[in-house]
């Protein structure tokens, strides 16, 4: 099958692979007909992340028809259209159970690495290094899914594949954003970064009840989208003094609940974690932002994706201020069955998020215009 | 065979493996001394497994996965606390100067780091049914050209 692989720091290419073949007896396989880009996608892009190999097939957000089931599968059967969960879970453990999927204890065939990385194993997810599970990426015209049982979900009719992908994992993480930050009715909710998990993270804490939604963002059709589909204030941060309007448009409290859906910045400088030999040091420049923007007791909560290391982080803004401090990579087999509902019921529109449609012979170009933003890009999806 | 009434009680079971039936002992309780070095024979490798105690060694029988380390480590289990299962622990027997066949060469010196392994595999097998395959590599499986 032709599949879209990393080849190396900052090179893509179209090549001919295997094809997937089930593994376990809870696999299936599946036809994909959408895998979107994701700003998790560029620290693997530019080769920043550690245990990546030539060859690795990227992409984690995908949605297709099941071809073929494992012994095991119960939920599914081929011809079934699905949206598969990014981060991969067994449904089974602890974690499983307390609805922690992407926390999983059996979600990955490589823990020890995990563990040697973050002192636990993780759930995994498609797409990414061996630490995040082993699984091969969705940008190709077939992908292996793990647990289908747990992982995967029927699409209801007639909701289109433009929008049920992203509840693979932009909505999924949005909605826990907004859920991990207990946003409530008469709330200010501030969130850095208008990509796909911003915008998304902006409609649940509006759906949530929030009385203020403020995106910020630089670039202007995002802020634009963030605007006309989540309903949220805008502010563009080369332009303003971003915590100084924050304060003045929360009262003078700062922000009740700060949302950080950036991640780390795409060329991270020399650090005290080089000296240590524990890699780069990424730059959390909106964590620190909301940090300090946060009003005293608030919430932030850090959706962007962080594999290591940061640095001069404000612990003692959180300290002192009370802060409670969340992370989590989504738990979206929690909140998928919900996010198809509203979307079946245009409750949560998600479409426009898809501003390039491109087939997967495009890749190396799609994630270019992802990559640099070019075009008013916010998701490139591809379809196989 | 494991006395399963036991564990019932918040009691520690050690089980040693004979031809994949264990046998159940009570492990004394061991007094660390304020300072110095560790003095037991090895760390215990620990796994918590959401499953309870019965399930675990299902009439004594060690998993599939521990089984490849029959006769080299020892076991014990006791029920985790707040209802999150069963604690299953393993580490090489005292006197064993390294694990058998095929272990030993995968580990080298560091025979905890296999018994870890192992053990999450048991308790993956517990919990799942099977243990998760990582997809193989385009390396071991050329592609078909198409």
């Amino acid at each position: 099958m032709r599949a879209l692989c990393w080849e190396g720091a900052g090179e893509l290419a179209v090549r001919q692979v295997p094809d997937p073949e089930l593994r376990n007896a809870g696999d299936m396989i599946v036809r994909v007909r959408r895998s979107a880009t994701c700003g998790a996608d560029l620290p693997l892009l530019s080769g920043r992340t550690p245990f990546l190999t030539a060859g690795d097939v990227l992409g984690h957000e995908f949605l297709g028809e099941v071809v073929e089931v494992g012994p095991d599968v119960r939920g599914h059967r081929p011809g079934d259209r699905v949206v598969v969960c990014a981060a991969v879970a067994c449904g089974a453990c602890w974690y499983c159970r307390q609805g922690l999927y992407a926390s999983c204890d059996n979600g990955s065939a490589a823990a020890d690495r995990a563990e040697a990385a973050w002192g636990q194993p993780t759930g995994g997810c498609f797409g990414h290094p061996a630490a995040l599970g082993g699984f091969a990426g969705s940008h190709a015209e077939y992908a292996r899914v793990p647990y289908a049982d747990t992982g995967a979900f029927r699409v209801p009719e007639p909701l289109s594949d433009d929008r049920a992908v992203f509840a693979s994992d932009a909505a999924p993480s949005g909605w826990m954003g907004a859920e991990l930050g207990g946003v409530r009715p008469g709330d200010v909710v501030a969130v850095w970064g208008a990509g796909a998990v911003g915008q998304l993270t902006a409609q649940a804490a509006r759906l949530r009840g929030a009385d203020r939604v403020i995106v910020i963002d630089r670039h202007p059709e995002r802020l634009d989208m963030a605007e006309r589909h989540a309903g949220a204030e805008t502010l563009h941060f080369e332009h303003t003094d971003v915590p100084a309007e924050l304060r003045e448009r929360s009262g003078g409290r700062g922000p009740d609940v700060c949302v950080e859906a950036v991640g780390a910045d795409a060329e991270p400088g020399r650090s005290l974690a080089d000296r240590f030999g524990v890699g780069r040091a990424e730059r959390p420049i909106a964590v620190r932002e909301a940090v300090h923007a946060c009003r005293k007791g608030g919430t932030v909560v850090v959706l962007g994706t962080f594999a290591g290391f940061v640095d001069t982080f404000p612990l003692g803004a959180v300290m002192q201020k009370g802060l409670t401090l969340h992370g989590a990579r989504q738990h979206g087999q929690r909140y998928i069955p919900r996010l198809l509902n509203m979307m079946a019921r245009d409750q949560l529109a998600t479409e426009h998020l898809a501003t390039h449609r491109l087939p997967l012979e495009q890749g190396p170009g799609g994630y270019a215009l992802f990559r640099d933003r070019a075009d008013g890009c916010v998701r490139t999806v591809f379809a196989p | 065979m494991v006395r399963m009434g036991r564990l019932a009680h918040g009691g520690t079971v050690l089980v040693t493996a004979a031809a994949g039936v264990a046998r159940a002992l009570r492990v004394p309780r061991r007094r660390r001394p304020a300072t110095g070095p560790d003095p037991r024979p090895a760390r215990w490798q620990v796994v918590t497994v959401d499953r309870p105690p019965e399930q675990v060694l299902p009439q004594g029988r060690w998993p599939e996965p521990l089984r490849r380390l029959d006769g080299a480590v020892e076991l014990y289990l006791r029920p985790a606390p707040g209802g999150r299962g069963t604690e299953l622990a393993a580490r090489q027997l005292a006197g064993r100067a390294a694990l058998p066949g095929m272990a030993a060469h995968l580990v080298g010196d560091d025979p905890g780091r296999l018994i870890r392994e192992t053990l999450r595999q048991a308790k993956q097998y517990v919990e799942t049914g099977e243990v998760l395959r990582a997809d193989r590599s385009r390396l071991d499986r050329p592609a078909v050209p198409g």
